[in-house]
């Protein structure tokens, strides 16, 4: 069964043509070519694929795609402005917050979601909040760093 | 060159990175792309007597499938050259081990093609255990060999035996002699993005594999032994990897991917989900270390005698590099006068085992200091103390006779100790790398 979905993506209006069984890891990496969010584990473990859900931080993996019908979604793509990096980004460099990169986006979409509802989050609330996006490089303490770094540079 | 020295610098792709702009091989797409999935052995042990593909074949949406007739040059590769790419002879030797590929277009018409080939496999018994198969009588893994112990030395020769000194000797001036088992397990590398490439002919005719290797010019040199192409028809891409830690310095989908687009034209994917690659790849192998170290009641080490015992699963891999590894390095960073270190290689049917972070230099490692522990506490002297006594010093020589240079346990332990706040007595703070006199 196909159906047309129709969700604001980065801001801008966008329609894919799903099928139930479709998650909104497949809409957004196979159908739409927004391929920021990781196919880490599809299974909900790793975290690579975390997305923004009307400002919430969500594993699109396990988000049925019908289910963002008329809704906002925000990628990595859709973080800086005009080509300019967002402090987050920005930190997440300067502090080595990436080695291969591959679970960045993730942490970035999460970290943006923390720090949105969280401005001052303290280190064992970023452990918690970030606890659900695995990085096997091991940049945990540098992510920590630049999350900590921009929260106090946004005052 | 100097404005670098002593900086910070930014990665060269961060940038890339942060803003989602990278692309790996899994995100790169090509016009009329097919997907490719592996019919793998459901057994541990055994033989293939029938394969039917026709009741697959018939699925909507299947191109075909690619076996070991497909494969152009040689079918194996490796660094020891012993892995198979598609089960070569009818025998499978481990669960898991590829016996044919399909080409689909899309990934559940390729799964639900692979549950459709009939397969008649005669089980047969499989070995797990190192020990059981070295026993005389085991269960041959590979049919065609003499025992389950891989020959490092051609014709015959199974150990690998390192020497430094007479070992007995050292053993008899000690006061005491300490002994142990250690045993490390099977571990996965677990990047987080799984195996995959991308394969395709260019406008030129040329192969293009998007890789995620890890050791791209080697394996380059392996796919054309296996394609029987010559470098210049292969153009091989790589670069952007989302972590491999050891486990990407192995082939896992390029060799497939490229006899598939040999075979029907297609582009195509071939990658791997999280429970194939957990499933499939090569691991850090097990290992059994047994330790014998002789000591003087004033904690100067008199001998080691070590014995290493490495499951390489049912290929080589990388393993018998590894364990020359582990064998130099397991004595640890420590000057023993008198040392033999005997090791070996064996085969199981357990998946392959292959290299991983620090190759296996880890493994004995891990042995070699959970003994000095023993030894310490046998002697009922501080553990940071025995290690400092022993701790190589510039000049002192390993098991081949290589000399140490440069050495630095020692600074590493103080600085270890500052920064877990422990205060270590003036003794041993006054002791450096530079030379045991000094200390
Ligand atoms: S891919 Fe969604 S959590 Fe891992
Ligand atoms: S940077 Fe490689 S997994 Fe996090």
């Amino acid at each position: 069964m196909t159906h047309i979905l129709s969700f604001t993506l980065n801001g801008a209006p966008v329609q894919a043509l799903v099928k139930t069984s479709d998650s909104l890891l497949d809409v957004l990496r196979e159908k739409l070519d927004v391929t920021s969010p990781k196919r880490g584990c599809d299974s909900g473990d790793c975290g690579a694929c975390t997305v923004m859900l009307e400002g919430k931080a969500v594993r699109a993996c396990l988000t049925c795609a019908l289910t963002v019908e008329g809704k906002q979604v925000v990628t990595v793509e859709g973080l800086s402005h005009n080509g300019k990096l967002q402090p987050l980004q920005e930190a997440f460099v300067s502090h080595g917050g990436s080695q291969c990169g591959f679970c960045t986006s993730g942490m970035l979409v999460s970290a943006t979601a923390l720090l949105a509802k969280n401005p001052h989050p303290q280190r064992h609330e970023i452990a918690q909040e970030m606890s659900g996006n695995l990085c096997r490089c091991g940049c945990y303490e540098e992510i920590t760093q630049a999350i900590l770094d921009t929260a106090r540079k946004g005052d | 060159m100097n404005q670098y020295i002593g900086k910070a610098m930014p990665r060269y792709d961060a940038q890339g990175q942060v803003s989602g702009k990278v692309r790996y091989v899994d995100d790169i797409k090509v016009p009329g792309m097919k997907c490719v999935k592996v019919l793998r052995s459901p057994v541990h042990k055994g033989v293939i007597r029938g394969l039917d593909f026709s009741k697959a074949m018939a699925v909507p949406g299947v191109v075909g499938f690619v076996t070991a007739q497909d494969i152009p040059g040689k079918n194996a590769y490796g660094r020891f050259q012993d892995m198979p790419v598609l089960a070569p002879d009818n025998r499978v030797r481990y669960r898991g081990e590829p016996i044919a590929a399909v080409v689909a277009v899309d990934q559940d018409t390729a799964l639900e093609a692979l549950s459709l080939v009939e397969m008649d496999i005669e089980e047969q018994t499989p070995v797990f255990d190192m020990f059981e198969a070295m026993k005389p009588g085991a269960p041959l893994v590979r049919h065609d060999s003499k025992s389950n112990l891989w020959v490092h030395y051609p014709p015959d020769i199974t150990e690998v035996t390192m020497v430094k000194g007479q070992v007995d000797q050292g053993m008899a001036q000690a006061d005491q002699v300490i002994e142990g088992r250690y045993s490390t397990g099977v571990q996965d590398h677990v990047p987080m993005e799984s195996n995959v490439s991308v394969a395709y002919r260019d406008e030129m005719g040329r192969l293009v594999i998007h890789t995620v290797s890890q050791t791209i010019y080697a394996h380059l040199g392996m796919l054309c032994a296996i394609l029987a192409m010559p470098m210049s028809q292969i153009r091989y891409i790589g670069g952007q990897v989302g972590g491999a830690f050891g486990g990407k310095n192995d082939i896992h989908t390029d060799h497939i991917a490229a006899l598939a687009v040999l075979k029907f034209g297609y582009p195509v994917k071939y990658r791997l989900t999280r429970e194939e690659d957990l499933q499939f790849t090569t691991k850090r192998g097990a290992f059994v270390l047994d330790f014998k170290t002789g000591v003087k009641k004033d904690g100067r080490l008199t001998a080691c005698r070590i014995d290493i015992w490495h499951d390489t699963g049912a290929y080589a891999g990388m393993s018998p590099y590894g364990l020359e590894k582990c064998a130099m390095f397991a004595p640890g960073p420590y000057d023993f006068p008198h040392i033999k270190v005997t090791a070996r290689t064996i085969f199981t049917n357990r998946p392959i085992s292959s290299s991983m972070r620090g190759f296996s230099v880890i493994n004995g490692q891990v042995a070699s200091e959970i003994h000095m522990n023993r030894v310490a506490e046998a002697l009922g002297m501080d553990p940071w103390e025995l290690r400092f006594v022993n701790a190589w010093r510039d000049g002192d020589h390993g098991v081949t006779g290589y000399k140490v240079r440069g050495a630095g346990a020692l600074e590493a332990m103080k600085k270890a100790a500052e920064l877990a706040g422990i205060k270590l007595p003036e003794k041993l703070m006054s002791m450096s790398s530079r030379g045991r006199q000094a200390s």
